[in-house]
């Protein structure tokens, strides 16, 4: 009986264990390759940001129904998708990154460098403005070995974001925005005095601190990196002047609360719940505002950044690469420029795409009109903007500022080298400035740039 | 002959009980441990077959300044830890064992910060901590007249309130071992103490803590091997902030693995994660070989 029994669980084990290892190969087996099945090619594509409402994920897939109808061979499954470093490297290794996706103009070079996306050159000089790009622009696309790596989508300028509401109770006027870095500083002071709320926040962490601290330091016409990426000049007049304006708008007149911890995301949410009366981020943070945190349009005004008096004062320019995986297979490499010609790029080409898509956005009240900047040249960029007049649904009068002046201004592109791991030594340093009221700044920088320039020559 | 049959019959279901556990813990414990010794000698990107380097990685690690901010502030962290983290749950515990009403309410009421998913409580945290007047515990201290603290917002306060935090967290654990070991001290040996003329005190000391040192030792070094691996909330509250005071060793590593622009250096990550590993290693050898004597 005993004997009997033991074989019993003998016999259970062995299954357990079985299936175990069944369960384990199951789980360890390769996805397999079941992206050519039929004659068609699929792909899995960038679709819309975590958090995003389902307006935006309906629009995305109704394009990609238009172009599979067009392109019956391909097969398009949108995926939600937001670029950032830490999840980047993890998907890759995993093979779970869609098979195309966008990357900011900052990372593009070293991915390419890395062989971590595809060089997809050839599939970019089949698209009839192959061409037509603005050098400039598509010089972010572009490896250092010469060879293109996606199609450059959106450029954005920076500018300064405000809350008219918050303007409107420290009794400024919401029309007028500040022109000069004096009055940003007296509207802050203002804006904390009368509401209680930040007058001017600065993002900080995650390397946005060392992205914004390079664009207060180009409004101030300095420069962190020489042109050519092999020298730092962190160690500058311009820098020193930003960081100072900082230390005393936090220390001395309290004007900028006393969180500062922020990021893009983080600073986003707190604008848009009321608790930020002005801040820096990209020109088209306005559809971000609009579609995760639900921003009320009434509140929001876009204006351009202030310049000094320098010749070389300019506002920093960057924007994003939809780039493909490395690991995709020449026909999906094929299929996924395709994709962004239809998606991302000929909108921006091409009026009759660009009022098609602006069409599709507006039934699913996506934003349409959030200022952005020419990716061809700037006679093709206006007459996409009266094609899509029609539809436009952002109050574009609130962002008159911006709207008008930012082609007076000079885009300054980001540093070339070692960019984010630049930004990351700089976030140290503007953290310290924000969160140390004796932090001395001519000490910090001396230090930032030996580490910068440890990293150009490294 | 039949005995060594039937041995070997039972070794044998033995391996096959054991066969799953086995291939589980070979998969998801082991088979990382010896890749990342492999990583940690190599560099990839992930797409192409990796290159060998030696000892590339660690030189580089050893020579990169952030290294040794890290292993202050880890040991900065764990410091506090013990000092803040480990008298506590004792603490609780012993009074929570003196408890003659509502014991299983308070265990619960110590327990329940266990329960909660650690990345929630610190988001929970992080709206306590704000540093505004207005922020949760800010108010409560304004009452008292105290404050505002900048809580996260400060060099020097961001690491403390870390481990305030962790420590709330924590406790909790802790304090559920030590009740169950104290139920196990004979109330006789109370009466005795007591009988010598021993007050609360004298009989914590006298009878308590001796029954309790085996266990506390395990603790002590769990405690001490769990915050030299401190991760979740520097990453949550402050990603090692501000100006990289709250940057420890582990945050180091994954900085190093999925913040790094250029895709992920797997090789100095590994590489810190084995010398990390290796140094708590030879200390718990080293704890234990020291405290062979008290322990027993």
């Amino acid at each position: 009986m005993r004997n009997h029994r033991r074989r019993g669980l003998t016999a259970l084990a062995t299954i357990a264990s079985l299936a175990s290892v069944s369960v384990l190969a199951a789980a360890c087996g390769s996805d397999g390759d079941d992206s050519e099945n039929d004659g068609k090619v699929s792909i899995t594509v960038e679709g819309w940001r975590p958090g995003d409402e389902q307006g935006t994920i309906d629009a995305v897939n109704k394009l990609a129904e238009e172009f599979m109808k067009a392109n019956p061979d391909i097969v398009v499954e949108p995926v939600e998708w937001e670029w950032s470093a830490e999840t980047f490297s993890t998907q890759l290794a995993g093979d779970t990154l869609p098979t195309t996706f966008r990357v900011p103009f900052t990372d593009t070079k070293g991915l390419a460098e890395r062989q971590q996306i595809a060089d997809v050159t050839e599939y970019v000089n089949e698209l009839p403005y192959a061409d037509e790009f603005n050098p400039s622009v598509l010089a972010a696309a572009t490896g250092t070995d010469g060879k293109i790596y996606g199609l450059p989508t959106d450029v954005y300028g920076v500018g300064l974001h405000y809350n008219r509401h918050l303007f409107e109770e420290a009794g400024l006027d919401p029309d007028s925005p500040p022109t000069t870095w004096d009055e940003v500083r007296e509207d802050a002071d203002a804006i904390a005095e009368a509401t209680g709320q930040a007058g001017y926040v600065q993002m900080s962490a995650n390397n946005t601190g060392g992205w914004m601290l390079t664009t207060l330091t180009y409004t101030l016409g300095g420069r962190l990196q020489s042109e050519d990426g092999t020298t730092a000049t962190v160690d500058n007049p311009a820098t020193a002047e930003g960081l100072q304006m900082l230390h005393d708008m936090r220390w001395e007149d309290d004007s900028m609360g006393k969180n500062t911890n922020f990021e893009w995301g983080t600073i986003n949410e707190a604008f848009a719940a009321g608790k930020v009366g002005m801040y820096m981020s990209g020109s088209d943070v306005y559809n971000a505002l609009v579609t995760t945190n639900q921003v009320d349009p009434d509140s929001y005004g876009l204006a351009v950044l202030p310049l000094s008096d320098s010749p070389d004062a300019g506002v920093l320019g960057g924007g994003s690469v939809a780039a493909v995986s490395a690991k995709a297979s020449d026909e999906e490499q094929a299929a996924a420029v395709l994709w962004n010609d239809f998606y991302r790029e000929k909108k921006n080409y091409d009026p009759a795409a660009a009022e098609a898509d602006a069409k599709v956005l507006a039934e699913s009240d996506q934003p349409i009109g959030t200022p952005t900047l020419p990716i061809f040249d700037e006679p093709t960029w206006q007459g996409v903007q009266d094609a899509i007049a029609p539809y436009v649904n952002v109050p574009q009068d609130q962002m008159s500022s911006f709207r008008e002046g930012i082609f007076d201004q000079n885009l300054i592109p980001e540093p070339s080298s070692h960019t984010q791991e630049l930004y990351a030594i700089l976030d140290a340093v503007v953290q310290k400035v924000l969160t140390d009221e004796n932090a001395d700044i001519a000490a910090l920088l001396a230090d930032a740039q030996g580490q910068a320039q440890a990293l150009l020559d490294s | 002959m039949s005995s060594l049959l039937t041995r070997a019959r039972g070794s044998a279901s033995t391996l096959v009980f054991l066969l799953p556990m086995l291939l589980v813990f070979g998969l998801f414990s082991w088979w990382p441990i010896v890749r990342s010794v492999i990583m940690s000698v190599q560099q990839t990107n992930l797409v192409t077959d990796p290159e060998f380097v030696g000892l590339d990685n660690f030189r580089a690690v050893l020579e990169d300044p952030l290294l040794s901010t890290a292993v202050q502030n880890t040991l900065w962290f764990a410091l506090l830890a013990l000092v803040f983290g480990y008298p506590v749950p004792l603490i609780l515990a012993v009074i929570m064992s003196d408890v003659r009403r509502a014991r299983g309410l308070y265990s619960l009421l110590a327990y329940l910060p266990v329960v909660i998913p650690p990345a929630v409580a610190v988001l929970l945290w992080r709206f306590f901590y704000d540093a505004e007047p207005t922020g949760v515990f800010n108010s409560i201290l304004g009452k008292v007249g105290l404050g505002p603290v900048p809580w996260l917002e400060d060099p020097a306060w961001a690491m403390p309130s870390l481990v305030i935090e962790a420590t709330w967290a924590a406790a909790g654990g802790t304090v559920i071992i030590y009740l169950a070991a104290l139920v196990s001290v004979p109330p006789e040996q109370y009466d005795a103490a007591e009988v010598d003329g021993a007050g609360v005190l004298g009989k914590v000391w006298h009878v308590t803590l001796p029954h309790l040192r085996g266990i506390m030792l395990i603790t002590l070094i769990l405690q001490i091997i769990g915050t030299a691996q401190v991760f979740l909330e520097p990453y949550l509250f402050t990603d090692g902030g501000p100006n990289n005071s709250t940057l420890t060793v582990l945050l180091l590593v994954y900085r190093y693995a999925f913040q790094n622009t250029t895709g992920g250096d797997y090789g100095k990550a590994t590489a810190l994660s084995l010398m990390l590993a290796l140094t708590l290693a030879l200390l718990s050898l080293v704890y234990f070989r020291l405290t062979r004597r008290w322990s027993e």
